[in-house]
């Protein structure tokens, strides 16, 4: 992760997976990039436009609720957004992530207003609210899924450990 | 001697060492299956990484049922992809027209009490009904399972939900699981297991048992168990299933929290566009104008959801200008329903009739509303843009409402159709 600053978009609470991406869309295609520009459509259309690389995404509860399809963290991650940064995330969409390197902080984003400015210090596990001039600590993970994700995701994983050589 | 939740002893049995809540572990997975909707990013990761063998053909299965019958060449080309995938690994394969992955899981045998099965679909947790710890994953754990077997997991805390009392006529296990929802709201149970008990849970067939824990989910749970009682031994015989290593919990297992419900009270409920836990007393909504009613899914297209149906819709016509939509869970059911006459009532009203899969569910094809169109469906997710259209609004319901609504054109109770006795 670099340290240069990203923009928040802010949603809220139990953002689904049917918001991230539409079945529609992703059903018949494994072009992940080709599907970045309908991010949101349904709850926020052209979000792709004002997106740049290193922003990031905040949300209150419940982010990535309902469906296993992993388009959902695939599209985000190909957008170009840095991190998800929300109140808490749904597990399947949690595991997801997690498997292929898509960062996500655990933090109260009520702090956190559209279009701030922010910075991460993972080192302090603090985000710098840039535009707020205010620090918000990030709950940490730990155990198996901070392995995963230090390995670089779960195909990372098992290799380092032998699996498939 | 430890005290454990039936997650814990499962997942303990599995691994060969006892585990509680809260801990990260490594299991051996007994079933793995994809669907078209997920298999193709997990086969195109195992070939982008040059992997090659899957870790036990007989342990995986991929079943074509979320855009079947292809809408487009391009679907066609991605169950193409799936299907040489499964030839080629001698996996089990599971065509077009048999039906939704789940329904085939445990129709197959491949779900066993006791056993841990994933799926690479987040409705993988109904056979939790058959007390398997089964929960759903992503595309790159599907293709990492289907190479090595494992998959990790943490331990998960458990909810006990106690049901008690005898559900009143006209209101049926769908009413339970949406005022369980309501009750715990979408993230009431996130990363956590369920365990239903209670004596109302005795009362209920085994599809109706499925039609709750396949929506466990919807409040976050990674799965929602029962435990084998005499019914679940009578449907595992009757379809030849092993129920050998069923799992009881012990009894001073410790809870995270226990809800209690009373079901003899309970009314028919529905969830309201866009939430699934935005749900209410049907009451409040009645005389709502339908354009649509959708019969299936993974949730109520079972034999007991058309028979329920047919109940209502006997001699009986869909309100004209109103589309009901029936979409059979498998083969199995509806020819099931064919030999029993259900489906003759079901035509003779004007039901379509889809193919065994998942139908309008993806909005991708097989009845996509209009703008503006209020859908009432048996399915179990009401998000904005399911079906297809983010300007029509979902209504989840149970099949009694659902056709109810279909003949009167508008959402109704039906308790005050004069047909039930129980």
């Amino acid at each position: 992760m670099n340290n240069r600053d990203g923009r928040a978009f802010k949603f809220g609470d139990d953002v689904n997976t049917d918001n991230i991406i539409s079945g529609k869309r992703e059903y018949d295609t494994l072009d992940i990039k080709g599907l970045v520009k309908y991010i949101m459509e349904d709850i926020r259309p052209d979000l792709y436009k004002e997106i740049k690389e290193g922003d990031f995404i905040v949300a209150g509860e419940n982010f990535g609720y309902g469906s296993s399809r992993e388009y959902a963290p695939q599209v985000i991650k190909a957008a170009g957004i840095r991190a998800v940064i929300a109140k808490s995330f749904a597990r399947i969409f949690f595991r997801s992530s997690i498997n292929i390197g898509l960062p996500l902080l655990e933090c109260n984003t009520d702090l956190i207003n559209e279009g701030d400015k922010m910075e991460i210090d993972l080192q302090s596990a603090i985000i710098l609210n840039k535009t707020s001039n205010s620090s918000i600590k990030i709950k940490g993970f730990s155990g198996l899924p901070v392995e995963i994700v230090e390995s670089g995701g779960l195909v990372s994983y098992y290799k380092k450990r032998g699996y498939f050589t | 001697m430890l005290s454990l939740t039936i997650a814990e002893k499962i997942i303990s049995k599995n691994i060969g060492y006892t585990v509680r809540a809260g801990e990260y572990c490594e299991a051996k997975v007994d079933f793995i299956f994809g669907h078209d909707g997920s298999a193709p990013m997990a086969i195109q990761l195992l070939e982008e990484n040059k992997i090659e063998k899957v870790f036990n053909p007989n342990k995986i299965g991929f079943i074509l049922d979320h855009n079947s019958p292809a809408p487009n060449s391009k679907v066609s080309n991605l169950h193409k992809m799936v299907q040489s995938f499964a030839e080629r690994h001698q996996c089990h394969f599971f065509n077009v027209g048999e039906g939704i992955c789940h329904q085939i899981i445990l129709e197959k045998g491949f779900a066993l009490p006791g056993t841990i099965v994933i799926g690479s679909d987040s409705h993988s947790c109904t056979y939790g009904a058959f007390n398997v710890f089964s929960t759903g994953v992503g595309s790159t754990d599907l293709a990492m399972i289907l190479a090595t077997g494992r998959v990790w997991l943490r331990v998960p805390e458990t909810i006990k939900i106690k049901i008690t009392g005898k559900l009143p006529g006209a209101v049926y296990s769908k009413d339970l699981i949406l005022y369980i929802i309501k009750q715990l709201k979408a993230n009431g149970a996130n990363y956590k297991a369920i365990e239903f008990c209670g004596d109302t849970l005795s009362y209920l067939s085994m599809d109706a048992r499925f039609a709750i824990s396949n929506m466990a989910v919807s409040v976050g749970a990674k799965t929602g168990l029962m435990v084998i009682d005499k019914k679940s031994i009578e449907w595992a015989k009757a379809h030849n299933i092993s129920f050998a290593d069923s799992v009881y919990p012990d009894e001073n297992a410790e809870y995270i929290k226990v809800v209690e419900i009373d079901a003899s009270r309970l009314e028919p409920q529905i969830a309201i566009p866009h939430n699934i836990d935005n749900v209410t007393s049907i009451t409040e909504l009645e005389g709502t104008k339908i354009d649509q009613a959708f019969i299936g899914t993974c949730a109520n297209g079972m034999l007991e959801d058309l028979e329920i149906a047919a109940g209502i819709l006997k001699n009986k016509i869909v309100k004209p200008g109103v589309k009901l939509i029936v979409g059979p869970a498998s083969k199995r059911i509806y020819l099931e329903a064919v030999k029993k006459g259900i489906m003759e009532v079901l035509v003779k009203a004007g039901a379509i009739i889809l193919p065994p899969g998942c139908g309008p569910c993806t909005g991708t094809h097989l009845g996509i509303p209009a703008d503006g169109d209020n859908v009432i469906s048996t399915g179990n997710k009401n998000f904005i843009g399911r079906l297809g259209n983010a300007k029509a609004s979902i209504y989840l319901a149970s099949p009694a409402s659902v056709a109810l609504a279909s003949v009167k054109g508008k959402i109704s109770d039906p308790r005050k159709e004069n047909i039930y006795e129980q």
